[in-house]
């Protein structure tokens, strides 16, 4: 395996394991924990492809994960306060027992 | 000779790395600055936590400690003694995993920094492209080490000394970043050796020190304000006021758990004011040019104790800020000031040479910090208090 | 590849796994800071410097600690008397295996077309400040926008209501 393969199976290992987290846990914290791990391997991957492809000069791959890193940090504080605000309604995070749209 | 003595330690270690095969050599000289580090910086300590307890004895009006060795000179060995074989007390619900790893993040953490300071010519560890970067990404980890201590602790004081000191910090990393962009703005480059050798030169026998300026004066100020805040030390230390919340986010830790907090807050302390001094102080040049024969280690030195001796100074001197208190000047007066600063240091840049930039940005920065001070003054309407809880 | 590899990715997927395995949830919050520093890590070995402090610095620095003060508000740390996993959970890991299956089936197909070594890129701060002001402007301009209305409506969404609104 070259070393962008090898970098480019962690990082779908590392997607995988961010999906399941989002959709397994009962915490609504635990899903904005796996996404925010999903959005890590998809840097991993932008990084990885800038420094193996042709012209990294161009430092697209690089200015694309610095872009990225700032996005996911503004939606991280959003989706965190949307869960605060959530829990002060409802007085649990637990997303199985908010099943309906009602309340 | 002054050349020899100046690159004593360079020289040392080149000699030192010269008996080793060619291949051991890059992993050696990076092992021996290591060592020089966690040598020197650990004895700085020492000697700082005795200044600190004999100079607040004096400003109180009353002798520091006294009993252990002349002047209290031993005192350090005493206090190590007596902290590496106290009790490890551990709570029985307390989270043991956390509990452990808090103070082992932080000590790392603060020894982290050391990495870039450039402590005289020549002498720093690594010299990288992005070094002031690096110093802040890990400063930041040190406010997790913070909240780790106070949740695992499973007390209410801990947790709310550590949920007060990681907002502080939160709230100061901001203008502390802000007010060193305006250096890496006006020197072109993220490196501190490049800082450093942006401020070696000067004019009439006057260093070109970026504290001689509008902009670096009114910078440095609010990098000292922020740093103050960063490392938790009075009049920020609500967090870990002895009168207010027993001992803050490290009540739960004693023996060496709790040396090692007090080694990572005060190597913390000397990072930082490492930084200041690199940013602003000029690093290792010399104050004159008929002082440049003194070699650069010694004035990096200096600088760095000078600010240890300021920070004792203050927290004998202030009394201590409430935390809404805090976090409204963090908020409401240091951040657009510092922003402002910014600014400042642009339009220096931008006039050119002369006197009238010198004239145009002390007149912005005094009329900026003069309409501050009175809008933050105002006479408050005191009415019933109302209280906001967290829920 | 070098064992430092094997040991970053070995320290970011256990960090990952351990993030949504946990029980407590305040231990997954640490274990994601855990995975962001492989991370971090990881890109350091790819020679990005500045998106790995910048990794350090935003995600270790500003979103664990967000993630953290989240879960202490919202009593996260008290484990629920249901049990953590949700009822559909062996539909949740299905589907993630679904997607790293197809996701490992075409990285893998395409190992012989992906470019093999080139030759190390050396990128200044210097170059990235110059890209970010002359190709990349728009999207800087367009990401402090965005940072802006995400702090604002952060602290909106998040906000007490009034007394009187109740």
């Amino acid at each position: 395996m070259t070393p962008l393969t090898s970098y480019l199976m962690v990082a779908a290992m590392l997607f995988a394991i961010g999906l399941a987290g989002a959709l397994t846990r009962r915490n609504a914290i635990l899903v904005l924990i796996g996404i925010e791990l999903m959005l890590n391997a998809a840097n991993l991957n932008l990084i990885a492809f800038w420094r193996y492809g042709p012209h990294p000069e161009a430092l697209t791959g690089m200015m694309f994960a610095i872009f990225s890193i700032a996005v996911a940090a503004a939606e991280a504080a959003v989706g965190l306060g949307l869960v605060i605000q959530i829990h002060r309604h409802a007085h649990s995070t637990d997303l199985d027992a908010m099943n309906r749209m009602k309340g | 000779m002054i050349e020899t003595m100046d690159q004593s330690f360079v020289l040392l270690q080149h000699w030192v790395v010269g008996f080793l095969p060619l291949a051991l050599r890059p992993f050696a000289v990076v092992v021996l600055g290591v060592v020089g580090i966690v040598a020197v910086f650990p004895g700085l300590f020492a000697l700082s936590v005795l200044l600190e307890r004999k100079g607040l004895g004096r400003m109180q009006n009353r002798l520091g400690p006294n009993r252990v060795g002349p002047y209290g000179i031993l005192q350090p060995i005493a206090d190590g003694i007596k902290s590496l074989t106290k009790e490890d007390i551990v709570p029985l619900s307390a989270d043991a995993a956390v509990h452990f790893l808090a103070p082992l993040v932080l000590v790392v953490a603060a020894f982290l920094g050391f990495a870039v300071l450039p402590m005289g010519r020549n002498m720093v560890l690594v010299d990288m492209d992005a070094s002031l970067l690096f110093y802040f990404a890990i400063g930041a980890s040190t406010e997790l080490s913070i909240f780790m201590a106070g949740w695992s602790s499973r007390n209410k004081y801990s947790l709310l000394g550590a949920m007060r000191g990681v907002a502080q910090m939160i709230s100061y990393e901001v203008p502390l970043l802000m007010s060193s962009v305006a250096v890496v703005m006006i020197s072109g480059s993220l490196s501190l050796v490049k800082i450093v050798e942006a401020q070696n030169h000067y004019t009439w026998g006057l260093p070109h020190w970026y504290i001689f300026t509008p902009w670096g004066f009114a910078g440095f100020l609010l990098y000292a304000i922020a740093s103050t805040a960063e490392t938790n030390r009075c009049p920020f230390d609500l967090p870990e006021g002895e009168s207010e919340l027993v001992a803050g986010y490290f009540t739960e830790y004693s023996g060496f758990k709790f040396a090692l907090f007090f080694l990572g807050e005060y190597l913390a302390m000397f990072s930082i004011s490492g930084i200041g001094a690199t940013l602003f102080l000029g690093g290792w040049s010399a104050p004159f040019e008929f002082l440049t024969w003194v070699p650069s280690w010694i004035w990096f030195f200096s600088k760095l104790m000078l600010s240890i001796v300021v920070f004792i100074w203050v927290r004998g001197t202030l009394p201590r800020l409430r935390q809404d208190q805090l976090m409204n000047f963090a908020w409401k007066f240091v951040l657009p000031l510092t922003m402002l600063n910014l600014f400042v240091a642009g339009l220096w840049r931008f006039l050119g040479e002369g006197w009238m930039r010198w004239v145009v940005c002390s007149a912005i920065l005094m009329v900026a910090y003069v309409a501050m001070g009175r809008i933050g003054m105002r006479r408050e309407h005191f009415g019933p208090r109302r209280y906001r809880y967290a829920e | 590849m070098s064992v430092v590899f094997y040991l970053l990715s070995g320290l970011t997927l256990a960090g990952g796994l351990a993030a949504i395995l946990l029980k407590n949830t305040v231990h997954c919050a640490l274990a994601l800071t855990v995975a962001f520093a492989g991370l971090a890590l990881l890109f350091l070995s790819l020679d990005a410097q500045f998106a790995g402090f910048a990794q350090i610095l935003v995600y270790i620095g500003a979103v664990a600690i967000l993630v953290v003060f989240a879960i202490l508000l919202t009593r996260g740390s008290e484990t629920p008397k249901d049990g953590v996993y949700s009822h559909h959970w062996p539909l949740g890991l299905v589907i993630a295996a679904g997607v790293f299956a197809v996701l490992g089936w075409a990285v893998l197909q395409s190992a012989r077309v992906l470019p093999n070594e080139t030759a190390v890129p050396s990128v200044t701060v210097l170059q990235i400040g110059n890209a970010l002001m002359s190709r990349y402007v728009l999207p800087l301009e367009i990401v402090a926008l965005l940072m802006t209305a995400a702090m604002i409506g952060a602290v909106i969404v998040a906000m007490h209501e009034k007394e009187g609104a109740k």
